[in-house]
């Protein structure tokens, strides 16, 4: 081997630690596909390939009866309405939590901490948004669907409340890795936190701010089909029922219908961006 | 709005960010400018010109000693109260704080932003109230063809121009102004100096400037501060400035000493003399 034979000053230092490290990696992962009951190759026994082939087999050609593609535009139309609604709503708790959690705009802190009771206060925020997010939309959804009864209004409020406590996060933390100089020097001549946002912060950050609302608004989406597996109303709810039936060719025609949806959300965001760009 | 008063009794300044061993950006400094007066601050990179202007503004809390604006201290104030009075200083930073997708009306137009209410600090985002104030202002600074210009379409001089020209629109009894100099050529310096002094007596606002440029500071302000270290070295009228005086301001720094005196003063200066101008941060 080379490596015996080099000068031990030319041997990399980093050498022994990447190797130790790559195979640590590895082993780690043993008992991960252990506790998955990662097992591919059950995919390929005779029983499961036919049934697999069978079921992706109906997939062509879709389901393009005219009575059935009337109630699948009507509930992607329904599914898309969940998503902003929910988006929407997601917005209206998020924003007031992000200007009031950034550290950004704190006055106190211009001149150098912030004062103990802001600090308080913009943890009280966070912690919020933490417990807001780390219940999945799922979970919501079927408390709501309780609350409220089957329909799409459960769905909205669960994106509604997970949603808020992401865009919150993501927002402040956007806010505070971009450029503050032009916020600080408002605030420093005098200016209110919230004009200091609009005059200063809003527009230094309005693409990267636009874009993951975009991104959001397409998980949104896809979230909302998911929703419907449990009863909140839209694509989703007609999925499942496909799904249960092993009706490929229904469930080829709603996963197109999906494929669509986020490639319009994509089209939105690219536009949204040049025009603020 | 009338010029403001500003007293320094044995000001200390250190750093936020600052070790406890590191030597205070601004030793005890004692000094005093009348409303309405002019002072132009020198002295080497590091001297401490721009952590006195950020003591002055409020937007550094000196560590000990006492800052007086209008006979009043303001960290004495309660915060709401602090906040009132920055609105009545004007700090225009050395790098012109300008969002680049903002147009340089709003730009401008946000230097009213502590005298206007919420409601129509919005207004003035969808439709620019005071437009032809902004108009006004930018003319004055040889720019009013950039009113609906956004700001990431102007070149580096141009931006720092527009951030002297909120000064104009700003509702402040002192102006703090850093390096206003430091992108523009000889010609727009003199523009810019003669339009910010005169501007500045017409209202009785008081006007406080950093400045790199030893001549211009001598020819258009009439008293000079000179900072070395964090301490005061000269604090005269600038018809009192000698030669001597610069030399041991700048000595180890002479390079800095950019532009040649103007020939009335006969500083024969014994420094290379660089045809740019230095820009230090």
């Amino acid at each position: 081997m080379a490596g015996t034979a080099m000068a031990p000053s030319l041997r990399d230092p980093a050498w022994n630690a990447r190797v130790f490290w790559t195979l640590a990696g590895m082993a780690l992962l043993v008992p991960m596909l252990w506790a998955t009951e990662f097992r591919p190759w059950v995919l390929f026994e005779p029983d499961s390939l036919k049934s697999t082939l069978r079921f992706l087999g109906d997939f062509f050609p879709p389901h393009a009866d005219t009575e059935f593609l009337k109630m699948v535009a009507y509930e992607a139309w329904r599914t898309v309405a969940i998503a902003t609604c929910g988006m929407v709503l997601a917005m209206a708790l998020a924003i007031p939590m992000t200007l009031a959690s950034t550290a950004v705009l704190s006055i106190s802190a211009l001149p150098g901490r912030m004062h103990a009771v802001p600090f308080v206060l913009r943890q009280a925020i966070r912690w919020l948004l933490i417990l807001l997010r780390s219940v999945p939309e799922l979970v919501w959804a079927l408390v709501f669907v309780r609350v409220v009864g089957l329909g799409p209004t459960a769905g909205v409020l669960a994106i509604a409340l997970t949603y808020a406590g992401m865009l919150g996060k993501v927002y402040a933390e956007i806010l505070e890795s971009g450029e503050t100089h032009s916020t600080t020097t408002l605030l420093r001549n005098g200016s209110g936190r919230v004009q200091a946002f609009f005059y200063g912060l809003l527009p230094t950050n309005a693409t990267e701010l636009t874009s993951y609302t975009v991104y959001r608004w397409e998980c949104a989406i896809r979230s909302s089909a998911v929703l419907g597996f449990v009863g909140a109303g839209g694509l989703g709810q007609q999925l499942i029922t496909s799904l249960k039936m092993f009706n490929g060719a229904e469930v080829s025609t709603i996963l197109l219908v999906f494929i669509a949806l986020v490639w319009l959300a994509d089209w939105v965001s690219g536009r949204l961006r040049r025009v603020l760009g | 709005m009338a010029g403001l008063a500003v007293s320094l009794d044995t000001l200390e300044v250190r750093h936020p960010a600052a070790t406890a061993q590191a030597p205070a950006a601004l030793r005890p400094l004692s000094l005093a400018i009348r409303a309405g007066e002019q002072v132009a601050v020198i002295g080497p990179s590091g001297a401490g010109k721009t952590t006195l202007l950020h003591a002055i503004a409020c937007a550094l809390k000196p560590s000990s000693g006492r800052l007086l604006l209008d006979g009043q201290d303001p960290w004495s104030l309660p915060v709401r109260s602090l906040q009132r009075l920055r609105g009545r200083l004007f700090l225009a930073p050395q790098v012109p704080p300008l969002p680049p997708r903002q147009r340089t009306v709003t730009a401008l137009l946000a230097a009213r932003l502590p005298t206007l209410s919420f409601w129509a600090s919005l207004r003035s985002l969808v439709l620019p109230v005071g437009a032809e104030d902004a108009h006004a202002a930018l003319a004055r600074f040889d720019l009013e063809d950039k009113l609906w210009t956004r700001v990431d379409r102007l070149s580096g001089g141009e931006r720092q121009r527009v951030g002297l020209a909120r000064a104009l629109l700003a509702p402040a009894g002192l102006w703090l102004v850093d390096e206003p100099l430091s992108a523009l050529d000889p010609t727009r310096s003199r523009l810019v100096v003669e339009t910010l002094t005169g501007e500045a007596r017409a209202r009785g606002t008081t006007l406080l400037a950093t400045l790199h440029q030893v001549d211009v500071a001598i020819a258009s302000f009439p008293r000079i501060i000179g900072l070395r270290n964090g301490e005061l070295a000269f604090d005269l009228p600038s018809a009192e400035v000698t030669r001597d005086h610069l030399l041991r301001l700048y000595a180890q720094f002479e390079h800095e000493l950019a532009a040649a005196p103007p020939v009335p003063l006969d500083l024969a200066l014994p420094v290379a003399r660089p045809t740019t101008v230095v820009v230090c941060r």
